[in-house]
């Protein structure tokens, strides 16, 4: 996995609440095999009509965050659906960090194993960064995982708080799978003691 | 020793390993697999050259993408994007030597009813999948909950996952339901009451006299709407009523191993004076029939009332009902009864059981449909075989409705069974949101009970005065 760096980017606003994995990535988008080439059908149907023309409206395909690589986004963001199919298509597209005030656990999980960085904040530094990325593409916001912060166009500062390990994989780009198969002698050790306290398992 | 939660008990025992941080690897009793989160697990496994660790505690089940339509064996029945994804899984199924129930199985079925149907799901377990709805499998006094493909590779090559632990909350339902209220009606007036987000970063368990009086499958509905109201999993301290299911399934334990697990599971409680973050407490005797008018299954309300106005919630909620009842369709202070319903779906691994079909079929007995299209879809094809022994199918066929083979089909519509723009669905499944049940497709859920209703009636209607009429 790529290594989280300091991100210096457009951010683009979407205040709605409990945007879910539906919206992020229809299902009709899951039937692929694979990860990659999903960003194309990010928020696909709020993204084009019928016809598969864009609709100006929406902020993505708005000249000034075509080339967003932040989300400001309302609370709940990513719940429902498990589909790490959302962090994909996110990733494809080019995001790397969402704020919000609250992410649905699973949407939160998934996103760091895919060098996407979530972060939450309280409401009123949520309104305030919103306010900031309400400018385009003039205004880059500056997110700092080492210091853990995120900073305005403007220098206005706000700090978040990160699960340390999960902090350490993103800014290495760990692969967590071969972290935990170090300790195989221990999962082999709880699976001898497990086989004799739970033999019916 | 400190009193502990049930949740605390079943995490202890599972912990392979901790870190001063307090981030745990947590071992994985059972992984379900179906064929939509998993090829590119797989997939992952094979580019590093890892194997399935425990593929004897793997289990998978086309669910998502089959077809429900008779003759479905028939691969030209499918698109070739899901004919691709379930040949995948067929292909995985072999390679890893892990347990599988193919389309043509009879034990096939959406896999969170197939598990517990064939004893895979047990108290005191941890069980995960690749689905937000494992969340179904606490209602056994398990640890489950769904997780991303990343995480399904990870619990495929190591049989652990890393974890933090969650906070604890207690939903209890004191009293008696009173007739006509079910658990579905349970589980979404606890959303209704909570929020979507309500439940974030805790482990709900529900208790109470209402939770304690609920038949396993009626405990299953409750549990997999845990995640609808966002936590990571629910859980119910398993008791007689839990025993009795699980006894004699196939692979639940038996002999020396049956008694030996009873002791185990009976320990399994939240200790008196155990610390919960959280309580939340409804009282049963005043939970109503529910039905959702908006797009996330937090917009609940009792089949009495009217569409809300927008102006009546807080913050991006104000926004939020705004873009609900424009894609509803739906105007401030209709009378819910007045919302006319096209269609009915009936399954899922919410209300996809026998009881649930069993409730419908009540209510449908000896009447008509009064819509166009009204489905019934098992949730397994043991469920739809149990039914056909019961003569369900027959009610059901005679009153109009389609009676369909075992798949998630229109909860999520991935498969051929979809709404159509503008349809209008009264629906058992779990998730009202802007097209999940296909593109500007409109759904309100329900219980098995107030779907029939609907059915018969052809508007949101309050099952209990069809009940009435039956009496």
């Amino acid at each position: 996995m790529e290594k989280f760096e300091k991100l210096a980017g457009i951010a683009a606003p979407m205040p709605l609440v409990n945007i879910d994995t539906d919206m992020i990535i229809p299902k009709v988008f899951l039937k692929t095999i694979k990860r990659s080439g999903l960003g194309v059908n990010l928020f696909d149907e709020m993204r084009y009509d019928r016809q598969g023309n864009e609709i100006p409206d929406f902020v993505l395909n708005q000249p000034q965050y075509r080339d967003a690589e932040i989300l400001v986004a309302g609370d709940n963001f990513g719940c429902g659906s498990s589909r790490e199919h959302a962090p994909w298509a996110l990733k494809d597209f080019g995001i790397k960090s969402v704020i919000s005030t609250s992410f649905a656990d699973i949407f939160y999980n998934n996103c760091f194993k895919n060098g996407i960085l979530p972060i939450v904040l309280p409401q009123e530094a949520v309104d305030v960064l919103m306010k900031d990325a309400e400018k385009g593409s003039n205004a880059r916001m500056i997110v700092d995982l080492e210091n853990q912060t995120v900073s305005t166009s403007e220098g206005e500062s706000f700090a978040f708080e990160i699960d340390p390990f999960k902090k350490h994989c993103l800014m290495e780009g760990l692969d967590d799978i071969g972290l935990s198969l170090e300790k195989a002698p221990a999962i082999d050790a709880f699976e001898a003691q497990a086989s004799q306290a739970r033999p019916w398992v | 020793m400190s009193p502990k939660t049930l949740y605390d008990k079943i995490w202890d025992a599972h912990v392979v390993s901790e870190d001063s941080d307090g981030t745990c690897l947590l071992y994985i009793d059972r992984h379900l697999v179906h064929e939509v989160t998993s090829p590119q697990a797989f997939e992952g496994l094979r580019m590093a050259g890892r194997k399935v660790r425990a593929p004897e505690k793997t289990i998978a089940v086309p669910d998502h993408n089959v077809p429900t339509t008779l003759g479905r064996e028939n691969p030209d029945q499918m698109p070739e994007d899901s004919r691709i994804q379930v040949a995948a899984l067929d292909t995985n199924a072999k390679e890893f030597g892990i347990h599988y129930y193919p389309v043509t199985d009879v034990r096939q079925g959406i896999v969170h009813i197939v598990g517990p149907e064939q004893g895979w799901t047990l108290p005191g377990m941890t069980v995960v999948c690749g689905d937000s709805h494992t969340a179904t499998h606490g209602a056994f006094g398990a640890l489950a909950h769904g997780i991303g493909t990343s995480e399904v590779e990870h619990v495929l090559a190591t049989q652990t996952l890393i974890q933090k632990k969650s906070k604890n909350m207690k939903v209890e339902i004191t009293g008696k339901l009173r007739p006509g209220v079910t658990a579905k009606d349970i589980t979404l007036a606890v959303i209704g009451a909570t929020g979507t987000a309500g439940g974030t970063g805790y482990v709900i368990e529900y208790c109470g006299e209402a939770i304690r009086d609920l038949s396993m499958e009626g405990r299953m509905t409750v549990c997999n709407m845990a995640i609808e109201g966002g936590a990571r999993a629910g859980l119910i301290a398993p008791d007689e009523t839990t025993y009795e299911y699980v006894k004699g399934r196939p692979h639940a334990p038996k002999g020396a191993q049956w008694e030996a697990a009873m002791d185990w599971w009976k320990t399994l409680y939240t200790d008196e004076g155990a610390h919960f973050d959280k309580v939340v407490t409804l009282k049963g005797e005043e939970i109503e029939p529910v039905v959702t008018w908006g797009t996330s299954p937090e917009d609940v309300l009792p089949i009495s009332a009217v569409v809300p106005a927008p102006e009546s919630f807080k913050g991006g909620k104000v926004e939020a009902a705004k873009r609900a009842l424009d894609y509803m369709g739906l105007t401030p202070g209709q009378k819910l009864t007045d919302i006319k319903i096209d269609t009915v779906f009936i399954g899922s691994c919410t209300n996809g059981r026998i009881e649930d079909l069993r409730a419908a079929a009540k209510i449908v007995e000896g009447k008509k449909i009064a819509i166009n299209r009204a489905m019934v879809v098992p949730g397994s094809g043991l469920v739809r075989a149990q039914a056909e022994e019961e003569g369900l199918d027959k009610i059901f066929i005679d009153a109009g409705f389609e009676w369909r083979m075992a798949g998630c089909s229109m909860c999520l519509a991935m498969n051929p069974d979809q709404l159509s723009e503008g349809e209008r669905c009264a629906s058992t499944s779990n998730r009202n949101f802007e097209g999940r049940q296909g593109y500007k497709g409109r759904t309100h859920l329900v219980s098995p009970a107030m779907a029939a209703a609907a059915a018969l009636t052809g508007h949101l209607t309050d099952v209990r005065e069809l009940m009435t009429e039956n009496a």
